[in-house]
């Protein structure tokens, strides 16, 4: 018999009961709550008379609307301009209150976006099922976690019952061999492969990734790949676990301890996949080719390498494929083969669940150091993924670097990803950003986005356009 | 959860692959705590010329004339027919929910992406998933007979398309199940609570450290 891949493992370890129909009821570990997808959940519990199930597996905390301006944070809740918003935040707030949950709330030190709190805590473990209304839940992954983005009927399902309501996917290995050049990172890795295979070509599939690029990335790197599963249709990224990823959980808050971090220890050892398992289907990416990649459309399979040119739609063959480029490109403002060093620049953005962790911060830092951010730019924004990122980073004097260089340095929260609170992007404004999605009017109305990694971003802050930050590395103070 | 057995009603074309969630139901009307009140916001983008604001009358805003659903002909459309991918991007449940307050009861794509799909299920709302080849015959049909109506039949896994033709569709029978009858998930998963406490019961001892409170 074939062995097993690690989805598979996560699956079987996971099962309550298998229906005739292949649907399956898998048992969850630890939920994730924030305030938009979570308040009818509640609502559709009280009307049921419902109680959680488990409230020790459940964390919570408001990001997608909270302010990032150290004034507003001064008040707390109250200081929450929009009122549709602090309703939402409130809400929240309210019902973590009643049924008990733990919440950390705006003013706490630990709060920040739900992706970078879990592991952050130690609340996300490897060999765990984590599941959170929202899609970028893939990000836990990174941990050999079982991680699903679910709605928010399955929020109120899983807070009822533990359990969630599943059929196994496919079994996909994405293997990303050889050696990352210098400037290129994570974020470059896993746009790269979304080009490669497209935003649906994960649909259906759980994916690994592996092979030597992603053995030696960071847990932060890790999550930044797992994170943007979903932009290539997964709902499920993974990554067997290591040393870096025991390393990274030990002493953390959420951890277990003694005796039982000794078990866990030997138990996560078993989580990666067996050597003869078989896969679905199998991607292979040689890192070394590899270089920083810009997004130039309204969808992240619609990528490039920083040296190539706008694509011209008269090359596309495919008539479907042509009009996607040519909508594309109108929405964009963007001519065919025009270089992506051309694109002016209005706004950048550095922060999100994709790219907000400590490592991502200091990569923007050294860019920018003893640099100052051109004259043409309207704001550059950074905003720490937690208050425990910022505080970090507070510690390294990175905040210093940031705002000598005349970008802002703002309180945590998902900001400028999805513009659900004051920070956006003005009609046909050009933005650098560190997220995840270049929809239309993603990061505001009209908004033109560019999905780029944290040293990119830095870089493009201090041209006022795109450029290769490679050009800049080691030429600066 | 709104029983679906069979539907018939006008379909609107809408000709493009990837239609996000973003696109589906913009962040700034993510901020209800309700599930109802999304359908004026419905592809607000492409809807309206102007830019939308959660709680503001829609009456009186400005329409798209391109946009296929404000076009008189396809006006008290039900089903939406679209391409590949549709659904992709956020995990928000407020996409069905704006689609099923809109007034759509099925889309029709040759794919979907995975958690826009489930959600729909949730909400009485069909995602049928055809072939290229059908999509596209639906497509032509639809374009060139104004008023021409599609009618589903879930219980034998049928759209009734022009002159009577018929086009199956596959759904899991647990799905299936669940539309036809209207039924609840949380009621039905808690049928199997002594499972999931046996369940608990075993993990316990494999892994007691993800039982902190045990």
């Amino acid at each position: 018999m074939a062995g097993k891949t690690l989805y598979d493992k996560l699956w079987d370890t996971h099962l309550v009961c298998q229906q005739d129909d292949g649907s399956a009821l898998i048992y969850i570990d630890r939920q994730l709550l924030h305030e938009v997808t979570s308040p009818q959940a509640f609502e559709g519990l009280r009307l049921a008379k419902r109680k959680p199930w488990r409230l020790d597996t459940n964390l919570a905390t408001p990001d997608h609307n909270v302010p990032t301006t150290y004034d507003e944070r001064q008040l707390g809740v109250d200081g929450i301009t929009d009122p549709v918003s602090k309703i939402q935040v409130t809400t929240l707030d309210d019902n973590c209150d009643e049924f008990g949950i733990v919440e950390f709330k705006m003013q706490d030190l630990r709060q920040g976006i739900v992706h970078v709190v879990g592991p952050e805590q130690g609340a996300t473990l490897p060999g765990m099922t984590v599941v959170c209304g929202d899609s970028h839940t893939a990000t836990h992954g990174a941990f050999g976690a079982l991680a699903h983005g679910i709605g928010t009927s399955e929020v109120e399902h899983v807070l009822a019952t533990q359990c969630l309501i599943a059929k196994k996917m496919k079994n996909m290995l994405v293997r990303v061999d050889g050696q990352l050049g210098v400037g290129v990172t994570a974020k470059d890795v896993v746009l790269a492969i979304i080009g490669k295979i497209g935003t649906a070509g994960g649909n259906g599939c759980a994916i690994e990734f592996g092979g030597e690029v992603i053995r030696q990335l960071s847990i932060e790197g890790r999550m930044t790949i797992c994170n943007m599963a979903i932009e290539a249709g997964a709902r499920v990224g993974l990554v067997a676990v290591d040393d870096t990823t025991v390393e990274y959980v030990k002493g953390r808050p959420f951890a277990p301890k003694g005796e039982h971090w000794d078990m866990a220890v030997r138990a996560w050892a078993e989580l990666h996949s067996d050597a003869d398992a078989q896969f679905d289907k199998v991607v292979m990416l040689d890192g070394t080719q590899i270089q920083p990649q810009v997004s130039w459309g309204t969808s992240p399979e619609m990528v490039v390498a920083i040296d190539a040119l706008v694509p011209d739609p008269a090359a596309e063959v495919d008539s479907g494929k042509r009009q996607g480029i040519e909508r594309a490109l109108q929405y964009m403002g963007l001519k065919p083969n025009q270089p992506i060093t051309s694109i002016q620049l209005d706004r950048v953005f550095i922060g999100s669940c994709t790219n907000s962790r400590i490592e991502d911060l200091r990569a923007a830092a050294a860019v920018v150091k003893g640099r100052k951010v051109a004259a043409t730019l309207k704001q550059a924004l950074v905003v720490p993924g937690s208050g425990l990122v910022k505080q970090q980073a507070e510690l390294e004097g990175l905040d210093k670097i940031f705002i000598e260089a005349g970008l802002e340095w703002r309180e945590p929260g998902c900001s400028m990803c999805l513009a659900m609170n004051a920070d956006k992007l003005g009609q046909g404004e050009h933005c650098a950003s560190t997220s995840n999605r270049n929809f239309e009017g993603r990061q505001g109305f009209g908004g033109r986005t560019h999905l780029v990694s944290p040293a990119m971003a830095a870089a493009a802050a201090i041209a006022g356009r795109f450029v290769d930050v490679r050009e800049m590395m080691g030429q600066g103070e | 959860m709104k029983k679906f057995i069979q539907h018939q009603g006008i379909a609107a074309p809408m000709d493009r692959a990837n239609i996000d969630t973003d696109m589906i139901i913009p962040k700034q009307f993510l901020k209800s705590i309700k599930r109802s009140g999304f359908g004026p916001n419905l592809f607000d983008e492409l809807r309206y010329l102007d830019e939308g604001q959660p709680d503001q009358d829609c009456s009186a805003r400005p329409l798209n004339p391109d946009f296929v659903l404000n076009q008189a002909r396809y006006q008290g459309c039900s089903i939406l027919l679209a391409r590949d991918n549709f659904g992709c991007g956020s995990s928000r449940e407020h996409a069905p929910w704006a689609l099923e307050d809109f007034g759509i009861r099925a889309v029709i794509a040759p794919s979907y992406a995975d958690i826009f799909f489930n959600n729909c299920f949730k909400n009485g709302l069909l995602p049928i998933i055809l072939t290229d080849a059908q999509v596209e015959q639906l497509f032509v049909e639809v374009q060139s007979n104004e008023g021409a109506q599609l009618t589903i039949d879930l219980q034998r896994q049928v759209v009734i398309h022009a002159g009577g033709s018929e086009m199956h569709f596959e759904i899991d029978g647990f799905r299936k199940h669940c539309l036809l009858n209207g039924l609840d998930d949380i009621g039905l998963t808690l049928e199997h609570a002594e499972a999931i406490r046996d369940y608990e019961a075993k993990r316990a001892v494999d892994a007691p450290w993800l039982f902190p409170s045990a």
